[in-house]
């Protein structure tokens, strides 16, 4: 069984500016690992990258997913085949509800996988299920996505979707960003309901605290587009007392 | 220059020869309203591009061509046909063949007490005390050489009368059907719709074409709103690609009256729709929506003036459009608040998508603003669709071109969604989405 992830020596450039600069990454299922760093170390860039953003140029290195290559997929291919990036920043689709948009998606990638199509009242009854899993009621559910949502109801949208979809693979970008602790909570409690053996996450995230509450098996500190140090849970306790400095190369050397 | 003064003299002898033979038969009121309606167009003539409001939309098409006058229908319509059109059945409809009422097509019969549906020409005919208080009182003949055109050959069209506190739960349709009889020729459509005091209703104005013709089709709606009454207007243009359509729908409320209106434009190959509101009473509140779905080489122009005249009314406008291939759509939203209109709240938005490289669109938002306690905003967009949406789509599984239609619908629904009518909402939205998959 390859690994779910395997980041190889990975380099990508935006605007001709490189922003990862040889990252190295492998990522098991059943694991949790978090990616922390300062500002503009990159980890979005990461997130970016593995989703497909055309804005991002992959310049060096590999990719593989379940050990296909997943460089040379397009977006919605890395989606069907069951990867999932939570973005820091959600997007609002005019005039589509979530509930439309939830089963075009669904039915995107049960279409790829060779499943039947869900009728709209089928669906209902899989989002039912999943609001229930989750705990959530279905109050933003019939709006249109992301649309006049603050911030906690469009991160929610996030983990709402990834429960819909149930990707193998799901980078959650900055979840807890803009979110108060009660927000938090509900999110993180949400994505721990979604753990099991057969899925992975990768967490990315500038504060411990969000950790506290989605605790990770490993804590790799991106700085600089390399990934700096690596250890288990204890090393984002260790980053919040610090800070990143210490963790940069040449601080290292001295 | 000489084309426009030699169209100009064909519809002025038009309309002598019309008045001259006896078809054009009225009380004294609406001889004086249709020569007021001449006068004013033997005046001005048509519009051309080196006027403000007429910048962008270029009619030389219209005055080059010689419509003949429309013609007694031969081939039978079916109520099946009007049916597909409406989008399914309807207990309340009146339909109009090339400019003339088909009873035999219409289902004016048993309509719920407080509820007039008929012919506006045999009310006219029957004198029509109301009318003379209503017709022509709201679409000014100075505002647009069309309005005063059809006000000059006003002879037929809807009449929905709705009296004082009656609430009127079925919608009522009323098709305007231009047939292959009536290739080649104009109609001058001519309606009214009068909700009295606290009167509730909804009204749905169908224009198409049977068969793909060119045909003129110049119509003019007055919409009058009594305080507190509350309505829902749609207006649904889906002529014929080659056709061009000429229209101004007026409303006009009271004190605390409510109006929803949504102008939608699927059809012509040139249309230009003015859409008017006179917020005349404290309290009134407005929702003017509209949608263009155009491909071709299809012209749409909206031209929307809201007269905010009393303080304490509110006044929404979402304009969407969306233009495939060589299409252009122009939108003008004119807003005008009046002295002593305080505490007035006003939105205009307009949002334009283009699908291809050639498609164009003009926004022009005009505010003219003469009290000063008020909020008044508005925003307009033109672009291709967000990259950033698609991409996000994209991360979802969905494929590009499907991620660009959903968007695309979207970009439609978000009309579609306002109107408060389920069963309005749900025709409609088959029709657009019929429409975007063409």
């Amino acid at each position: 069984m390859p690994p779910m992830l395997e980041i190889q020596n990975l380099h990508a450039s935006v605007e001709g500016r490189e922003i990862l600069r040889g990252v190295d990454l492998i990522v098991n299922a059943g694991e949790v690992h978090a990616i922390m760093g300062p500002n503009g170390s990159g980890k979005s860039t990461l997130a970016q990258v593995l989703a497909g953003h055309p804005a991002y140029t992959v310049t060096q290195g590999s990719v593989r997913f379940l050990g296909q290559d997943l460089l040379d997929m397009d977006p919605e291919e890395r989606a069907q085949g069951g990867v999932f990036l939570a973005f820091q920043y959600p997007v609002a689709i005019r005039g589509v509800t979530n509930a439309y948009f939830l089963r075009a998606a669904l039915n995107s990638v049960r279409k790829a996988r060779g499943e039947p199509e869900l009728d709209p009242m089928d669906f209902v009854a899989v989002l039912e299920e999943k609001l229930k899993a989750i705990g959530w009621d279905d109050s933003f559910v019939n709006r249109p996505v992301n649309e006049g949502f603050s911030g906690g109801e469009k991160k929610r949208n996030e983990i709402l979707q990834m429960a819909v979809l149930e990707p193998k693979l799901a980078i959650l970008d900055e979840t807890d960003s803009g979110l108060d602790i009660d927000a938090l909570k509900t999110v993180a409690e949400a994505v721990n309901k979604l753990r099991s053996p057969s899925n992975a996450k990768v967490v990315v995230t500038h504060y411990q605290r969000l950790l506290n509450y989605i605790v990770p098996d490993f804590v790799h500190v991106l700085v600089d587009g390399r990934i700096v140090l690596s250890g288990g849970k204890d090393l984002a306790l260790e980053l919040e007392d610090k800070g990143y400095d210490w963790t940069k190369p040449e601080a290292a050397l001295t | 220059m000489t084309q426009a003064l030699d169209a100009r003299e064909r519809y002025l002898a038009d309309l002598r020869r019309w008045s001259g033979n006896g078809a054009a038969r009225a009380p004294q009121w609406l001889k004086d309203l249709r020569q007021a309606g001449l006068e004013r167009f033997a005046a001005v003539g048509f519009p051309t591009t080196r006027e403000e409001a007429w910048r962008f939309t270029d009619v030389a098409p219209i005055v080059g061509t010689a419509f003949a006058p429309p013609q007694a229908s031969a081939a039978p319509i079916s109520s099946e046909a009007v049916e597909a059109i409406l989008g399914g059945p309807s207990a309340l409809r009146m339909v109009f063949v090339d400019g003339a009422f088909s009873p035999a097509l219409s289902s004016v019969s048993g309509p719920p007490a407080g509820l007039k549906l008929g012919s506006l020409g045999d009310a006219l005919k029957n004198g029509g005390g109301v009318l003379a208080e209503h017709v022509g009182r709201y679409a000014r003949i100075d505002h647009n050489p069309f309005t005063a055109l059809n006000t000059a050959f006003l002879q037929d069209g809807a009449l929905v009368h709705v009296a004082s506190d009656v609430s009127v739960e079925r919608p009522v349709y009323l098709l305007f059907l231009t047939s292959a009889a009536g290739q080649g020729g104009l109609t001058h459509p001519r309606s009214l719709i009068i909700l009295e005091r606290g009167a509730t209703a909804s009204v749905v104005e169908t224009y198409a074409t049977l068969g793909g013709g060119r045909h003129l089709t110049n119509a003019v709606t007055e919409l009058v709103l009594g305080d507190g009454a509350r309505a829902q207007y749609l207006r649904v243009q889906r002529e014929s690609d080659a056709a061009f359509h000429m229209a101004t729908s007026q409303s006009y409320q009271g004190k605390d009256s409510r109006l929803l209106s949504c102008s939608v434009a699927l059809g012509s190959a040139l249309s230009r729709h003015d859409v008017n509101a006179v917020l005349d009473g404290t309290g009134a509140e407005l929702l003017l929506n509209g949608l263009s779905v155009l491909a071709g080489r299809q012209h749409v122009d909206h031209h929307t003036t809201i007269e905010h005249a009393r303080p304490h009314c509110e006044s929404h406008e979402l304009f969407n459009g969306i233009f495939a291939d060589h299409a252009r759509g122009v939108f003008t939203g004119r807003i005008i608040v009046r002295p002593g209109a305080q505490q007035t709240d006003s939105k205009q938005t307009n949002n334009n998508v283009l699908l291809s490289e050639a498609a164009r669109a003009d926004s022009q938002p005009q505010l003219e603003i003469y009290a000063d306690d008020v909020k008044c905003t508005h925003g307009a967009t033109i672009g291709p669709l967000d990259p950033n949406v698609l991409f996000y789509l994209e991360t979802r599984g969905v494929g590009a071109e499907a991620a660009r239609q959903l968007l695309t619908y979207g970009f439609a629904a978000d009309v579609v969604s306002r109107l408060e009518v389920p069963e309005l909402r749900e025709r409609l939205d088959r029709l657009v989405g019929a429409r975007l998959a063409a």
